[in-house]
C-alpha cells in the first residue's frame, strides 16, 4: 500500500540503521512513548538494528494498558445493566478487571459489541431507541477527536440514549511525571505521530527545554522510527535538546485545528489515573459541563466505584520504562496473552505481548552481544 | 489504538463540514470515512484514517524527505570519507 510499503523498506531501513553507528559515541536510553511504535520495532525488530550503546525503553503509550482497573468495573458494572448495549474496540474486551472482563459479561449475557468507530455506537444507539447505549470512550489525543464528534453529533440530533464512558489520557502530562521522576533514566524521546497529528508539537517545546531532553516526533514504519532515533541521538551527540520533526508527511506544528476546536469543545482537561502508576494532575479529558448529560458515570451511578492494583503485575514499571516484560517473573508463565494479569499482555500494542508475539531472542543474550552483531534479525 | 492508516479519497458527500464523509480506497478495500476535520482535502488526496475519521491529508511533497534525508547522509559521509583518504 502507498505509504505504507515503502517505509519498511529494508534498504533505507539499514542505512539509516548505519548513518546511527557512525554518530553513536555513548549510551544513549530513549523512550518510544507510543505503543503502535512498540509494536512496530518489536515486530520489525528495529531495536536488533541498533549500536549496543543505544537503548529502547518502552513507554506508557498504550491506552488499553493505562486504563484503571476501577473504570474497567465501572464498564463491567454498566455492561451487566439489563436493557443497555455496550459498545467498545475489540481490545478491552479481555482487559481483566477485579474478577471479570468484559468477555466474560458477554458471555454471560451481556449485550456487549465491539465497534471500530465511535460513530459506529451511535448508530447502534439511533437504532436502538429503546436501549441505553454507551461507548467506551477509551484513548489517547488521537482518539479524542472521533470521541468528540460522536458526542457533538448526538447532541445536534438529540440522540438521548447515547452516552460516553470517558477513559482518556493525554501525552504531554505523562512525559512531564516520568521526566520528573528521580527513577527517570529516559534521555530522549520518539514522540507519538498521530497522537502530535491532532495536536501538534508546540506544547513539547518547554518540556524540552525544561528538561534538557530531546523530542523528535516520529512515525510508526521501521524506517520512520529508525530515522526518528537517528534524530534523536545526534541531538544527544551534539548536547541539543529540541523538537524537531520526522512525520513531516502528517505533522504539522499548530496540529489538526479543527479537531482540536472540537476536543474543547466537548472536552475539558481533569486529573486521570493511570493504570500502574497512579493519578496524574491534567492528564486526561472528561466532558465539559454542557455536555454532562452524556456522561455514563452519572447516568448509570457508577462513579463511586473504586479498585486497587492487583501487586502480582509490574505494568507500572514497565510503562514507565524501568523494567522491560522479560524481567517479570510472571512473563511468559503465570502471564500470557490468553491468561493475562496485566493491560500489557492484553493489547497488542502493550509491550509485554509484543514480547511475547515477536521476540526471537532473549533480551539478555542481545544485550551481551559484541558491537557489530547488533544487524542480527530483520 | 492510535494506529491511523492512509487511504486515497475516492468521492466526497455531505455539504454540513460536520457530517461530510468520503469512500475511501484502502488497497483496495472502500471505507466510508468521516472528512470533517480535513476540509481541505479533495478526491485523489491521501488521509491518515483513525476509528473512522481522516486525521490529515498526507503531504506527498513531505513523503520523500525521509529518503532525501538518508541520500543527504551518504552524501555528505561519501565527501567526509573522502577527506580523511
Amino acid at each position: 500500500m502507498k505509504f505504507i510499503d515503502e517505509y519498511r523498506d529494508e534498504e533505507t531501513a539499514r542505512g539509516y540503521a548505519q548513518a546511527l553507528r557512525r554518530i553513536t559515541t555513548r549510551p544513549w536510553t530513549l523512550m518510544e512513548v507510543c505503543g503502535g511504535q512498540t509494536h512496530a520495532i518489536v515486530k520489525f525488530g528495529v531495536d536488533e538494528l541498533l549500536p549496543h550503546q543505544v537503548t529502547l525503553v518502552h513507554g506508557p503509550g498504550c491506552p488499553v494498558c493505562v486504563t484503571p482497573v476501577e473504570l474497567l468495573e465501572k464498564a463491567i458494572e454498566i455492561a451487566s445493566t439489563p436493557n443497555a448495549i455496550f459498545c467498545s474496540f475489540g481490545d478491552m474486551l479481555r482487559v481483566p478487571g477485579k474478577s471479570k472482563d468484559l468477555l466474560t459479561v458477554k458471555a454471560e449475557g451481556g449485550d456487549v459489541r465491539i465497534v471500530y468507530s465511535p460513530l459506529d455506537a451511535l448508530k447502534v444507539a439511533q437504532e436502538n431507541p429503546g436501549k441505553e447505549v454507551v461507548f467506551f470512550a477509551v484513548g489517547f489525543e488521537t482518539t479524542a477527536p472521533a470521541n468528540a464528534m460522536a458526542v457533538f453529533q448526538a447532541s445536534q440530533q438529540g440522540i438521548g440514549n447515547f452516552s460516553l464512558l470517558v477513559s482518556h489520557v493525554l501525552v504531554p502530562p505523562a512525559m512531564e511525571a516520568l521526566l520528573s521522576s528521580p527513577t527517570n533514566r529516559v534521555q530522549g524521546f520518539l514522540a507519538a505521530g498521530h497522537v502530535c497529528t491532532v495536536m501538534g508539537y508546540a506544547e513539547y517545546e518547554p518540556i524540552a527545554s525544561k528538561y534538557h531532553v530531546p523530542i523528535v516526533v516520529t512515525g510508526f514504519e521501521p524506517v520512520d522510527i529508525l530515522q526518528g532515533i537517528y534524530m534523536c541521538v545526534r541531538q544527544l551527540e551534539e548536547g541539543r535538546a529540541e523538537v524537531e520533526n520526522q512525520y513531516t508527511r502528517s505533522v504539522r506544528r499548530e496540529g489538526n485545528l479543527p479537531a482540536q476546536q472540537l476536543i474543547r469543545e466537548v472536552f475539558r482537561v481533569t486529573p486521570r489515573k493511570w493504570r500502574g502508576v497512579g493519578e496524574i494532575p491534567q492528564s486526561g479529558l472528561g466532558l465539559q459541563e454542557k455536555y454532562r448529560a452524556f456522561d455514563a458515570e452519572t447516568r448509570f451511578g457508577v462513579a463511586h466505584i473504586t479498585a486497587e492494583e492487583s501487586s502480582d503485575c509490574i505494568s507500572g514499571a514497565i510503562l514507565q520504562g524501568l523494567k522491560k516484560p522479560h524481567e517479570c517473573p510472571a512473563f511468559g508463565t503465570v502471564c500470557t496473552p490468553e491468561h493475562p494479569l496485566g493491560a500489557t499482555m492484553v493489547s497488542s500494542e502493550g509491550a509485554c505481548a509484543a514480547y511475547y508475539h515477536y521476540r526471537r531472542i532473549r533480551l539478555s543474550e542481545a544485550q551481551s552481544f559484541p558491537s557489530g552483531a547488533e544487524t542480527h534479525g530483520a | 489504538m492510535c494506529l491511523a492508516v492512509p487511504g486515497k479519497i475516492m468521492s466526497i458527500e455531505g455539504a454540513d463540514p460536520i457530517f461530510r464523509t468520503g469512500k475511501v480506497d484502502f488497497g483496495g478495500i472502500l471505507k466510508q470515512i468521516n472528512l470533517a476535520y480535513v476540509p481541505e482535502a479533495k478526491v485523489g488526496d491521501y488521509v491518515l484514517v483513525h476509528v473512522g475519521f481522516a486525521i490529515s491529508t498526507v503531504d506527498e511533497e513531505e513523503a520523500m524527505q525521509v529518503f532525501e534525508y538518508l541520500r543527504q547522509m551518504g552524501d555528505l559521509a561519501d565527501l567526509e570519507e573522502g577527506e580523511t583518504k
